[in-house]
């Protein structure tokens, strides 16, 4: 398919607009102004929607195709969330309209807050974070401004984070000025306690735990860690990223976590994957409600829902105005429609991930040999052992069989990973279809590994170099020959 | 072409896939063809400075492939003398030689003692294959 660039030419236009007559000079100082105009492409109308149409089809999303992308939780974003942030007084509101102008959508944001605060098990949420990595960032602040407030400050300098954490994990702890304590997994895929009671003393914060882990399982000595760290006065970080596991089954405030981020985007259906908007709410127990940031959604005495700014102790904002708004009318869409039913949606998520499990665990690795939660990690290491077919070949030719292709290569400590996240939303018929190709390309690893190799064979693009545009990204269209361009 | 699969004999090993070469107080440090292996080919090796202190058991900087960033570990402590440029503007130096023109550091040893606790072939051999 060519560039649009490339289907250009001079003088040509999608639309004319006419001049009118007497229109004065734009008031733009001189040195501020173009000296020549920028480089636009020039085609018809006609031309512009094909281009745009033709690439929309070239796009893979899952509103085409099953999308078992591990740890990101594509399921279905129902179309009548979108109906509802389309009505006029949610999607006309200016974020600076006074209080009395927008009663229902701060009813709508305290609603929400209520009910995250029920499936976290905590008592205080801040709808203000934009996503994920923002909430952890949040969550981190929070635990600075508590033990700065203790007079606990310099002497709590350390973090703790598994093995298997996202990468934003990491990044967090050093944003918000900690220091990493890395602890291992264990045999069985949980958090090694010996490990952990080794590392955490008077000098700890925190600890940052996904639950269920990156592997899909869920820490069965969840009971023994909570003790350590409470034993040692830190606080627990639940990242909420798998929330999708247990939601309405079993709650993090109950577990002991005493701040929990929630992805709204992931558990509670928002389209993404295309760079958002994401939403990372944030829930605390109440020693932690005083810190959160401005302003709080709240309910008043006479039943009005307002902004409270009087929060002295809090980290102030993190994010414009009270968060994401069109993120919460559809997460609170998704929500209300399941109802007091909303563990049905975390029990099918488990049944499927389980049975996709159960149909694939002999053809590939299972480095941990237990039920999975919403998630599952396989091991393409055998494949590799034996015909030398990595997890990117078995990703690639996926493709070929109309599937976004797993995560691959995490969590770091599986080598060769295949993480699959099916969801809830997932037919039993496309389980199937998706089981069947996995076992149909383990068949041709074996018989014809080449197959693999030089997959994807009829998508629009082949094996990509991922090494050299790692390592000579070209990210501008070149009207110039480019030089990097000119060495292949 | 990468190198092919080999685990030199006068070579001292960490758990963690780094190697050492001992050559009286210094030792010229590396990461092992099995690490190399797994990571693929290196994009880019985030060194640290000449002058900076390296700790055993320490991260002291960071190799990246397409699949992952990993932290390179330090078999040993002491002091940055020299920093392989070689793999720092061409990182898949590794890959192709990973015990020869893709070694990493330099180091002045502040502990010449923890040699002794460091793997010797036969160890980490069994390391790999108790992975």
């Amino acid at each position: 398919m060519k560039l649009i660039y490339e289907k250009s030419q001079a003088g040509r236009r999608a639309s004319v607009i006419p001049r009118p007559d007497g229109l004065q000079a734009p008031e733009v100082p001189e040195d501020l102004r173009r000296s020549e105009a920028p480089r636009l492409p020039e085609v018809t109308e006609l031309e512009l929607v094909r281009h745009f149409t033709e690439l929309s089809t070239r796009n893979y999303g899952i509103d085409t195709g099953f999308y078992p992308l591990g740890s990101c939780t594509m399921k279905y974003n129902p179309r009548v969330n979108e109906r509802l942030v389309a009505l006029p007084g949610f999607a006309q509101l200016h974020p600076h309209q006074d209080e009395d102008g927008a009663q229902g959508a701060l009813e709508l944001e305290w609603r929400l807050q209520e009910i995250l605060a029920e499936v976290t098990g905590l008592d205080a949420v801040s709808l203000q974070p934009a996503a994920g990595s923002q909430g952890e960032l949040t969550g981190l602040l929070l635990v600075r401004a508590y033990f700065a407030d203790r007079g606990e400050g310099d002497q709590r300098r350390k973090v703790v984070i598994p093995d298997t954490a996202h990468g934003t994990n990491p990044a967090s702890v050093t944003m918000a000025g900690y220091e990493l304590t890395d602890v291992k997994t264990d045999a069985r895929g949980n958090i090694d306690v010996d490990d952990l009671r080794a590392k955490v003393d008077e000098h700890t914060a925190a600890l940052m735990l996904t639950n269920p882990s990156t592997l899909g399982l869920f820490d069965e000595n969840i009971e023994e860690i909570q003790q350590i760290f409470h034993e040692a006065g830190a606080l627990m970080y639940y990242d909420g990223a798998n929330l999708n596991a247990v939601c309405g089954i079993s709650r993090p405030g109950d577990m002991g976590f005493d701040i929990v981020h929630i992805n709204l985007h992931k558990t509670f259906s928002q389209p993404h994957g295309g760079g958002g908007p994401g939403g990372g709410p944030i829930a605390v127990r109440d020693i932690l409600e005083p810190y959160l940031p401005v302003p709080a959604v709240v309910r008043n005495d006479d039943g009005t829902f307002g902004l409270d700014y009087e929060r002295p102790k809090s980290i102030g904002k993190v994010r414009g105005f009270t968060g994401p708004f069109g993120v919460f009318v559809r997460s609170y869409a998704y929500i209300r429609m399941y109802g007091p039913r909303l563990r049905e949606m975390s029990e099918v998520a488990v049944l499927n991930a389980n049975y996709v499990l159960a149909r694939l665990k002999d053809a590939y690795d299972l480095p941990f040999d237990r039920l999975c939660m919403h998630e599952f990690v396989l091991s393409a290491r055998n494949l590799k052992r034996d015909h030398g077919a990595t997890a990117t070949d078995v990703a690639k030719r996926l493709m070929d069989y109309g599937f976004h292709p797993p995560t691959v290569y995490f969590p770091l400590v599986v080598p060769e990973a295949l993480m699959v996240e099916p969801t809830e939303t997932e037919m039993k018929e496309t389980l199937d279809a998706f089981c069947d190709a996995m076992l149909a390309i383990a068949g041709e690893a074996k018989d014809d590994v080449a197959l693999l190799k030089d997959a994807p064979h009829d998508r629009p693009v082949r094996r990509l170099d991922e090494v050299r545009a790692a390592k000579n990204p070209v990210v501008k269209y070149g009207f110039e020959p480019s030089a990097v361009a000119a060495e292949s | 072409m990468a190198a092919a699969e080999s685990y030199p004999d006068d070579l001292r090993y960490h758990e963690e896939h780094d190697w050492a070469r001992v050559e009286g107080d210094e030792a010229v440090l590396g990461i092992t063809w099995f690490a190399a292996d797994a990571l693929g080919e290196l994009v880019h090796f985030e060194a640290p400075a000449v002058g900076a202190t390296v700790t055993k058991d320490a991260a002291y900087g960071e190799v990246e492939s397409v699949k992952a960033v990993s932290d390179v570990v330090s078999p040993l402590s002491g002091e940055v003398l020299e920093v392989n440029e070689t793999v720092v503007d061409a990182p898949e130096t590794v890959n192709l030689d990973p015990y020869g023109a893709g070694w990493l550091l330099r180091i002045r040893l502040s502990n010449p003692s923890e040699v002794d606790a460091l793997l010797d072939v036969e160890a980490y051999r069994q390391v790999l294959a108790s992975l």
